[in-house]
């Protein structure tokens, strides 16, 4: 390699962002040798055996690698196949990725039962209406009973979900279009229970136990399902209960949000639950002015993954930024103290931290880290708690060294919760989907795209949630976010109401009348349920099939990381979504596990779940759906307008 | 909805919320919280209000909790930057501004007692008829559902000129619609334009003016409100079904010309809620999305030459208008026009010469020949009053000889829809008049028989091939056809006279209704005529042979299940089906069991006096209090929207001349109280079936009003004359 050669490939580095925040702080990391998750994703390769689903490491065996001349026919030692490897990968991801989101749908559960019966007084019920409407769902009495009686027994019976002691089928299976649950019950998809199902799983991915891909793959959808129509729809729905249901608020993303002058606290990770407290304690008159005593101008709290979006969603709390940020977020200096419960949650956080003077506070029972500093959360004592650990990061301001925070932020407006949306779309009185479904159906908006899931430094940082965010809209394609892929779209401004200004003309002009950004922040990566709740509503309202594999929708997780990614694709693509996910194919050499999510899953269930690397193509490919749908449904041409004769409204 | 919008509609409301307060306050103080508020001769006490929220107003206290509820829905206007959606909220803030405006109006009532006439057309002196009464309801209401009427354009501001105004108020009426004016534009008002323009306002012309204030729209609306509860069946506060109702079947829009304030922009929002776009001549951002209103919600910058159109295609309005060719404006619309002494050219007929009209079957007939028999109207004197014969002769491969009287009574509404025509009676008592200004439009008395001649072939195309007229306007020509055509009205009643319920083995349903109330079934028997009055046995036979998937459909009667009630299987199958499975099962002749249901366009109202053992029965056009305890417009809201009341009965005046009148219940006899005036007009046929039940002098021992309007006093009375209810088995 010559030298000039050498300087060009220095002076080009695979680009790790498009956030300008990020860029600015990775400079500074690489100046002063700070190891980041950007740059050890370039010192390690991904394993390509593993990477494309031919290592299989479930007993001491092997592990077997199933590489090299004549690869797809090679076998295990036991002699598993392609298939029987990749469906099993799939199956254990799957369930991995629904017990995430369902023991956190569990202990939400467990809070609301605590509430109800008093043992939990920082707490209350918030949602009156939600409950009572739940508690209609799940057929549970409400008149003329006290809230938390009736809060109890909804707590129980979401208890019972996950028990798998609420009956045969999971509660909110019946939220489906009727057309839906009819081919869930005829394939055997319908969950029974949460546990019942991550244990299934995990049991017939045992060695030696199914070795059936496609037998497989129906257990890892009825395991998604669980989450989807289940844990994670219960998380949803009973965080609203007893935290507030989303409306729309202002707030803005990015590095930027990071206050100099005020002590700055970053909740990360996923669960409402202390977040909440924390919330009410950053707000304690008390604690201001003690934070005040210390020298700082007041208390700056911000969030990072998931966490940042309940609290943004309910309070307008900023997000600091998504996934990859969380070391960023430590190495601008001017973080206090970073309060992590699960997921998501980097383990280099510790030893970085200990860099600089960020004190990082693991809070849940099931999740610690060496270096940490533990303070475990009790929902009996939450306020408390909350307040404790505020304090520690106040009295942690007085450590601060040298501060760098960028000056980038984005506007933003979200709390889009699938209540508002039907708020929203007629007021109090005219509430309902019709409008959607009738500009989806005038061609006004030609469909909706979810945009979700991680980032993933393997590939440039929001770079594909970004360009497919500005494709689609204009293509008058409502988009939808949760996750860390909204906070990509929060950082970039598009979750603002101006961004209609970039739509198509269609798109623009709905936006317009109903004043909404063309880019929905709907919430959490749990409120994906939500997703669901919307797409079964829209049905219900009807003109645009019987099912939501009739809608002109899809769904892409570009840069997507972790197994509870997996799990709510897979689940979106067992409700009728078209499913694509960027980065890589984990299974791309299990051909067998390829074919059927794809062409197996689109005969049997209506919804697909591909890999494509290639963002033009996802663009292409969900493009091509949407058109392939609106022509299904007959509303691919303008129509004449149909005019009214007393006949006509006989006949309504 | 455009930002713009928003803001103005929610600065507009904000201003109404207020005022509405204020007005509040002041009856406080001036009346007191005790103070009765109520609106004329309504069931529906603020109906708005009532039908969204199910509150009734009934005094002045009631009316805080619906502020506090209106307060509560008025959102902040959008952000100049990074603003959160608006529509709902605006929408919200339009819906304030109903509530808002319906308590204004109301207490206007009290406050200023003079503002609104109360009438319906207007007085010497004032323009305003202000809300319209349950009676104007139920009348128009017919024409709602008959699709005479398909819907109101709701109009605010003024036309740039006179001129203007006069022809889009006649481009409407062409289009069948009403036409509701509230609010000015620089101080003038449509109404007044239309005033100056020499037109005639008021419901019967259908150019009705409610108010000068743009809040007075909220008549406009409460007439809608009550559409969706006495005809939809919608119960009270179920705001979803009343103004999906609204939405779906009634085809009102509102029309703004000139300078939209935020007033009206907020009026417009509430309107939107109901599903009623707004169509503005200024030029105001529009909002043409789809959704909350079946198509645009806001179209803007339209000429006033294409207003109407444009409203009509907005709406999503289908109005088949009938070509007829005479030289004025014709349309139903035109139906309920006056033309007094001193303005006709002519006057045909009536108590002063001879009238008669008369189709039959003929043999030879040549299609559209149209002969005047005698002087044409250009040579008769102005003011002249003559005799006038109508012979209409038809032929058809499908016309049969029950049908002549169908067309032939027809000739009213045909001839009435003619602008500057009037017509009154039927058969050998005909009365007409053609105005002047039909005169001078070239109008003559050939128009008459082209207009008989297009109305027969496009509304009777399936029974009529050919038409042909002739009108005779000399005496013994009229006297020799009034001969001949007395011999054949005699004929009619005896084959009708004939017909009993049990000599066919059909009935006909009547499901017309069905636009406005889904789940009413009428089924006619030749006893039993519809309960609007309109349409009897041979009618709905007729309509189906003419029309067989219509709104009129045979009904088997199947096998009888009971004789005396009046209950056949094929009929119960039918009303199951067509109601949508809301009634399993009716009696024809009772109204204590499962008696037949109503759609809200009942003539007169039964129902049981317990204390006398009978009945009473009340006809809409009374507004005193009866001895139910209820007046006309409370009744009605119990019997009508398709629901099966035991002990209330929605019916034709006829009906009670039926030996079938609730015979299982015991027939006339029972019935002990009836108004005055229903009574006289009645008296006929009342004692005919006095007699026919055995009680000859029945009629003289039916207490009315001035015998007492409390049930206590009608006992009293009832003993006194010695009426036979007393004496009948319980009716419990």
């Amino acid at each position: 390699m010559s030298d000039s050669e050498e300087t060009k490939k220095k002076a080009e580095p695979r680009k790790k962002t498009i956030d300008p925040a990020a860029l600015e702080v990775l400079a500074k990391a690489e100046a002063a040798g700070i190891s980041t998750v950007f740059s050890r994703v370039d010192e390690m390769k991904a394993c390509p055996i593993g990477a494309a689903g031919s290592c299989c490491q479930l007993c001491a065996m092997g592990p077997c690698r199933l590489v090299g001349k004549g690869a797809a026919e090679k076998t295990g030692i036991c002699g598993a196949t392609h298939g029987t490897i990749g469906a099993r990968y799939m199956v254990r991801a799957i369930a991995g990725g629904v017990a995430a989101h369902s023991d956190h749908g569990r202990d939400i559960a467990r809070t609301l039962l605590a509430v109800a019966k008093g043992h939990a007084g920082s707490y209350q019920v918030k949602d009156t209406d939600k409950l009572y409407h739940v508690a209609e769902m799940m057929n549970i009495a409400t008149e003329g009973r006290e809230v938390n009686d009736i809060a109890a027994d909804v707590a129980q019976k979401a208890l019972d979900n996950f028990n798998g002691t609420a009956g045969d089928e999971l509660t909110y299976v019946t939220r489906a279009p009727a057309r839906r649950q009819e081919i869930w019950r005829k394939y055997g998809l319908v969950p029974r229970g949460v546990d019942r199902e991550v244990v299934e799983s995990m049991h017939r991915t045992h060695v030696g136990v199914d070795q059936e891909a496609g037998h497989l793959l129906d257990q890892g959808m009825r395991t998604s399902l669980a989450d989807g129509w289940g844990g994670a729809m219960l998380a949803t729905d009973l965080s609203d209960i007893l935290f507030g249901t989303p409306k729309p608020l202002v707030s803005q993303a990015n590095l930027g949000v990071l206050k100099k002058d005020e002590v700055n606290i970053i909740v990360h990770g996923h669960e409402p639950t202390l977040s909440e407290m924390i919330v009410a304690a950053a707000q304690d008159p008390e604690l201001i002015e003690y934070a005040k005593s210390k020298g700082a101008a007041g208390i700056n709290l911000a969030g990072i993954c998931c966490t940042a979006n309940e609290v943004l969603m309910r309070h307008g709390i900023p997000p600091a930024g998504n996934f990859l940020h969380q070391e960023l977020a430590i190495i601008t200096g001017a973080v206090e103290g970073m309060i992590v419960d699960v997921q998501c949650v980097l383990q280099a956080l510790s030893p970085l931290a200990q860099k600089f003077h960020t004190k990082l506070i693991t809070t849940s029972p099931k999740a610690k880290i060496p270096g940490a500093t533990h303070v475990e959360f009790d929902e009996e004592r939450a306020l408390e708690t909350a307040k404790e650990i505020v304090k520690m990061c106040i009295d942690n301001y007085e450590n601060r060294g040298d501060v760098a925070i960028p000056e980038y932020t984005g506007d933003l407006v979200a709390g889009f919760s699938h209540e508002y949306i039907n708020y929203m779309l007629g007021g109090r009185y005219r509430a309902s989907f019709r409008p959607l479904n009738d500009n989806i159906i005038n061609g006004r908006i030609q469909g909706a795209v979810a945009i979700v899931g991680c980032n993933n430094p393997r590939v440039t940082q929001d770079e594909g949630i970004i360009y497919l965010v500005h494709e689609l809209i204009k293509r008058d394609i409502l988009v939808v976010q949760t996750g860390c892929a909204a906070h990509a779209s929060g950082k970039h401004g598009l979750l603002t109401p101006e961004t209609m200004q970039i739509a198509g003309d269609g798109l623009r002009e709905v936006c317009e009348a109903v004043g909404m950004p063309p880019v929905l922040h709907l919430g959490s990566c749990v409120d994906n349920s939500r997703i669901m709740t919307i797409l079964s509503q829209v049905v219900e309202e009807g003109g645009l099939g019987n099912d939501i594999s009739d809608l002109p929708v899809a769904a892409i997780c570009p840069e997507y990381y972790c197994e509870k990614a997996l799990a709510i694709g897979t689940y979106a693509a067992a409700s009728g979504v078209f499913v694509v996910f960027g980065v890589r194919n984990p299974v791309a050499d299990c051909t067998e596990v390829v074919d059927i999510m794809s062409n197996g899953w689109e005969q049997k269930v209506g919804g697909q779940l591909v890999f494509e690397p290639d963002y033009e193509k996802i663009l292409e490919m969900v493009t091509g759906r949407i058109q392939e749908k609106r022509q299904a449904l007959g509303i691919h041409e303008e129509k004449e307008r149909v005019l009214f004769d007393m006949a006509a409204r006989r006949e309504l | 909805m455009s930002k713009i919008i928003a803001t103005s509609v929610i600065a507009g409301a904000h201003q109404y919320v207020a005022e509405a307060e204020e007005a509040f306050e002041k009856a406080m103080d001036t009346a007191g919280p005790e103070a009765t508020i109520e609106l004329p001769n309504t069931g529906y006490f603020l109906p708005v209000i009532y039908g969204l929220t199910g509150i009734k107003v009934e005094k002045i206290k009631d009316i805080e909790q619906v502020l506090r509820h209106a307060r509560e829905l008025l959102p902040e206007g959008p952000a100049g930057r990074l603003w959160t959606p608006y529509l709902g909220t605006a929408l919200d803030a339009g819906v304030a501004t109903l509530f808002s405006c319906e308590i204004i109006e109301s207490l206007r009532y009290l406050l200023e007692p003079d503002f609104y006439t109360a009438t319906d057309s207007p007085t010497d002196d004032n323009l305003w008829l202000g809300a319209a009464d349950d009676l104007i309801m139920r009348e128009r209401g017919v024409e709602f559902v008959d699709g005479t009427a398909p819907g109101f354009a709701a109009i605010t501001g003024a036309a740039p000129d006179v001129e203007t105004a006069v022809g889009i108020a006649n481009q409407l009426k062409q289009k069948m619609l009403y036409v509701f004016i509230a609010g000015k534009d620089g101080g003038v008002s449509f109404a007044e334009q239309l005033v100056e323009g020499g037109v005639d306002l008021g419901w019967n012309t259908r150019l009705v003016p409610f108010s000068p204030h743009v809040s007075g729209h909220i008549w406009s609306l409460g007439f809608a409100a009550r559409a969706a509860l006495s005809f939809g069946g919608v119960e009270a506060g179920d705001y979803r079904k009343v103004l999906r109702y609204n939405k779906e079947r009634i085809f009102a829009f509102v029309l703004a010309f000139g300078e939209v304030t935020d007033r009206k922009y907020a009026v417009a929002a509430g309107a939107i809620s109901y599903g009623f776009p707004t169509i503005a001549t200024s030029d105001i951002p529009e909002i043409l999305p789809t959704g909350v209103c079946t198509y645009e919600h806001v179209v803007s910058n339209v000429a006033c030459e294409e207003i109407v159109n444009r409203a009509i295609d907005v709406r999503g309005l289908k109005v088949v208008v009938t070509e007829v060719p005479v030289p004025v404006s014709y349309s139903p619309a035109f139906e309920g026009e006056r033309i007094r002494r001193g303005e006709y050219w002519v006057e045909m007929g009536g108590p002063k010469s001879l009238g008669c009209e008369f189709t039959e079957i003929a043999g030879e007939v040549e299609d559209g020949k149209v002969t005047v028999v005698g002087p044409e109207i250009g040579d008769v004197e102005e003011g002249s009053t003559i005799p006038i014969a109508i012979h209409a002769e038809v032929q058809g491969r499908k016309m049969q000889k029950d049908f002549e009287p169908i067309l032939e009574r027809q000739g009213h509404s045909f001839f009435n829809e003619a602008e500057g025509v009037l017509h009154m009676g039927q058969r050998d008592t005909v009365w007409m008049r053609i105005s002047k200004r039909a005169h001078d439009a070239g109008f003559t008395f050939e128009h008459l028989g082209k207009i008989i001649h297009a109305r027969y072939h496009a509304d009777f195309g399936e029974v009529v091939d050919k038409v042909q007229i002739t009108v005779y306007t000399k005496q013994e020509d009229v006297e020799r056809v009034l001969e001949r055509a007395r011999l054949a009205y005699h004929e009619r009643d005896e084959r009708l006279g004939s017909l009993t319920d049990e000599s066919v083995d059909t009935f006909y349903s009547c499901i017309l209704c069905q636009s406005f109330a889904p789940t009413h079934v009428c089924v006619i028997t030749p006893e039993r005529p519809g309960l609007c009055g309109s349409y009897n046995w041979l009618d709905g036979k007729a309509a189906y042979e003419m029309n067989p998937t219509g709104g009129n459909q045979p009904v088997p009667k199947g096998e009888t299940l009971d004789e005396d009630r009046g209950q056949w299987s094929g009929v119960n199958e039918y009303v199951k089906e067509h109601s949508q499975g809301q009634v399993e099962a009716f009696n024809t002749y009772s109204m204590m069991e499962n008696p037949m249901t109503s759609c809200g366009c009942f003539e007169v109202i039964s129902c049981v006096l317990s204390m006398c053992n009978g009945i009473m029965t009340v006809n809409r056009e009374f507004k005193g209090d009866t001895p139910s305890g209820m007046k006309f417009s409370t009744l009605a809201g119990s019997v009508g929207g398709g629901v099966q009341t035991p002990g209330f009965l929605g019916h034709s005046r006829f009906y009670m001349g039926s030996p079938k009148f609730i015979a299982a219940d015991g027939g006339i006899k029972r019935l002990v109280w009836m108004p005055k005036e229903l009574k006289e007009e009645m008296r006929e046929i009342l004692e005919k079936a006095g007699e026919r039940a055995g009680v000859p002098d029945l009629v003289d021992k039916i207490a009315t009003e001035e015998n007492g309007s409390e049930e206590a006093e009608v006992f009293e009375y009832l003993q006194k004359v010695g009426h036979p209810a007393l004496e009948m088995e319980p009716l419990f």
